[in-house]
């Protein structure tokens, strides 16, 4: 279904990450969406946001390994930022009821799903990191974020070697946890 | 600290740090004890969690560089809503042109029509003061009218009816009260603290809610003074008032103070004034400090709290005035001159209160 072989390539950058291909699907469909949610009573920022979101849903589509879009990039990303408007606005119970048309939709709700389950355990995460307070929270960001070695980290949180990092490193890691998975029993 | 051991197992079994002997060991351990196979699931599902949740964070940043970074470089352009609403307004003219017509029309046609059909004053939202005179209440006036009738030879009234508050504006046997306490009603009756009068309606007003009554019964013994005089002038905001009057079948007194200087919604031959009152003090007289009256008490807002009404004493003068143009027989003299100004409020009290009675219509 993609002719566009160019696409794919693009989709197989953004799942790695990289720079150029963010900034080409950026530049190639940030001006459409953003009328579509001027026109449609968003602001710059709420434009900005959407836009956002819908290339992490994208993103998240291409970590998978699901390079075969059924539609162009262009028709998914508006499709997700239309389905992200309309619930926000009905959230907001703003909607009208009316949306205005731009260009044609692919149906994404089953993704928007999987992407909103993904960004409330994101939000969890979040949570659990900021109540584990410093250094705990710089040590593991540093590790398991930063992906810099124990080493580097001892030297700069003024570990004497390496192994007493480590053994910190392990004991905030066990905190984490145990305040994550707290509250991901409570989600269910 | 096993458990801080095992952890530091499991995550160097995941990360491929382990010698294929302790690999080997530990695969052994897993297969024996559930526990540490849970652990090792759930230890990698939490990592992927955590590796997810490191590379959302860095993608919304990289995104939020990117945005800064095409903006400057001019790819995209942030366009201000303003450019929006200008589009809205072209695209809706036309309609918002009809819809405004459509609703200036019945906006106009709506205000007619309230003008039209609403009366002068809107009594739903003011209760009247009057006070519907309850079985027992009456049976206890019943016996008392009883008693007086063998006493005097009087006749008893029937049994239901409203009361209010009425005071004397002549000493012949003139009283003020509030014309909805005796509206619609076929006999009125004043109580003073031991007689039963018949009274007469001689003009009720419902604009200003005041009525003149005249006591038309032999055994009325005139006064010849009133101690108090209605106040011709208008009276100041917070001027401190008081009242006397018959919620129940005892004269109750309460002060309070002027709050404005017009009624509900504005009505200039009325006060607002804030004063604790029930039905029953309808028709009642305001006075200030000098012992003038200055209104009439009328009413409260329903939908307000400590909202109550009074007619200005303006308005008797005025219906008199009027009265007596049309009428040259009427001989009703106001009292302007009050002979109570410096007493104290218990003095004042004592002189006012025969002056008082108890309006009770049927």
């Amino acid at each position: 279904m993609i002719t566009d072989s160019n696409e794919k390539l693009l989709l197989e950058g953004l799942a790695k990450d990289d720079k150029t291909a963010i900034e080409t699907i950026y530049k190639q469909n940030y001006n459409t969406i953003q009328s579509f949610i001027l026109n449609n009573n968003g602001s710059v920022d709420d434009a900005r946001d959407l836009f956002q979101e819908a290339i992490i849903v994208l993103y998240e589509k291409a970590k998978r390994g699901d390079f075969e879009l059924s539609c162009q990039i262009k028709t998914y990303l508006y499709s997700v930022t239309r389905r992200l408007w309309l619930k926000r606005l009905q959230s907001q119970q703003r909607f009208s009821g009316e949306i205005n048309h731009l260009a044609e939709v692919v149906p994404v709700e089953d993704e928007l799903d999987r992407h909103n389950q993904k960004a409330q355990e994101f939000e969890m995460m979040e949570k659990a990191l900021s109540s584990l307070g410093e250094p705990c929270k710089s040590l593991l960001e540093a590790y398991y974020l930063q992906k810099r070695n124990m080493e580097e980290i001892a030297g700069n949180f003024g570990y004497t070697n390496a192994n007493n990092a480590k053994n910190q490193k392990y004991k905030c890691l066990m905190r984490l946890k145990k305040i994550f998975f707290a509250q991901y029993k409570n989600e269910d | 600290m096993e458990e801080l051991q095992l952890l530091e197992a499991v995550e160097r079994y995941l990360s491929g740090e382990m010698t294929p002997d302790e690999v080997t060991n530990f695969e052994q351990l897993r297969k024996n004890d559930p526990s540490v196979d849970q652990m090792v699931v759930q230890h990698t599902m939490f990592l992927h969690q955590l590796s997810g949740f490191g590379e959302n964070k860095s993608l919304k940043h990289n995104l939020q560089n990117i945005h800064q970074q095409l903006l400057q470089d001019g790819d995209i352009q942030e366009i201000q809503p303003k450019a929006k609403v200008v589009s809205f307004l072209k695209k809706y003219r036309k309609v918002l042109a009809a819809a405004a017509s459509i609703a200036g029309i019945i906006a106009l046609s709506i205000s007619g029509l309230v003008a039209y059909l609403t009366p002068k004053r809107t009594v739903n939202e003011i209760e009247q003061l009057k006070r519907e005179l309850y079985s027992v209440k009456v049976s206890q006036k019943q016996t008392q009218n009883e008693i007086n009738s063998f006493k005097n030879g009087s006749f008893r009234p029937p049994a239901s009816g409203f009361g209010g508050t009425g005071f004397l504006i002549d000493g012949k046997g003139y009283l003020v009260t509030s014309a909805h306490v005796v509206a619609k009603s076929d006999s009125v009756y004043v109580l003073s603290k031991d007689n039963y009068y018949k009274a007469a309606i001689v003009i009720a007003d419902e604009n200003t809610d005041i009525a003149i009554l005249k006591i038309i019964d032999g055994r009325f013994q005139p006064y010849k003074n009133l101690p108090y005089s209605i106040h011709k002038g208008s009276s100041d905001l917070g001027e401190s008032i008081f009242t006397l009057g018959f919620p129940r079948t005892d004269m109750v007194y309460n002060q309070g103070y002027l709050s404005a200087k017009t009624g509900y919604k504005g009505d200039s031959s009325a006060y607002q004034i804030t004063i604790s009152v029930n039905p029953g003090n309808s028709g009642g007289p305001i006075f200030n400090e000098s012992g003038e009256v200055i209104g009439v008490l009328s009413g409260k807002q329903t939908t307000a709290e400590g909202v109550v009404f009074s007619s200005k004493a303006k308005n008797i003068i005025k219906i008199l005035e009027e009265a007596k143009k049309a009428d040259s027989t009427n001989n009703i003299k106001l009292n302007y001159a009050s002979s109570i100004k410096n007493m104290d409020r218990k003095q004042q009290i004592k002189k006012i209160e025969d002056c008082i009675f108890n309006v009770l219509s049927y």
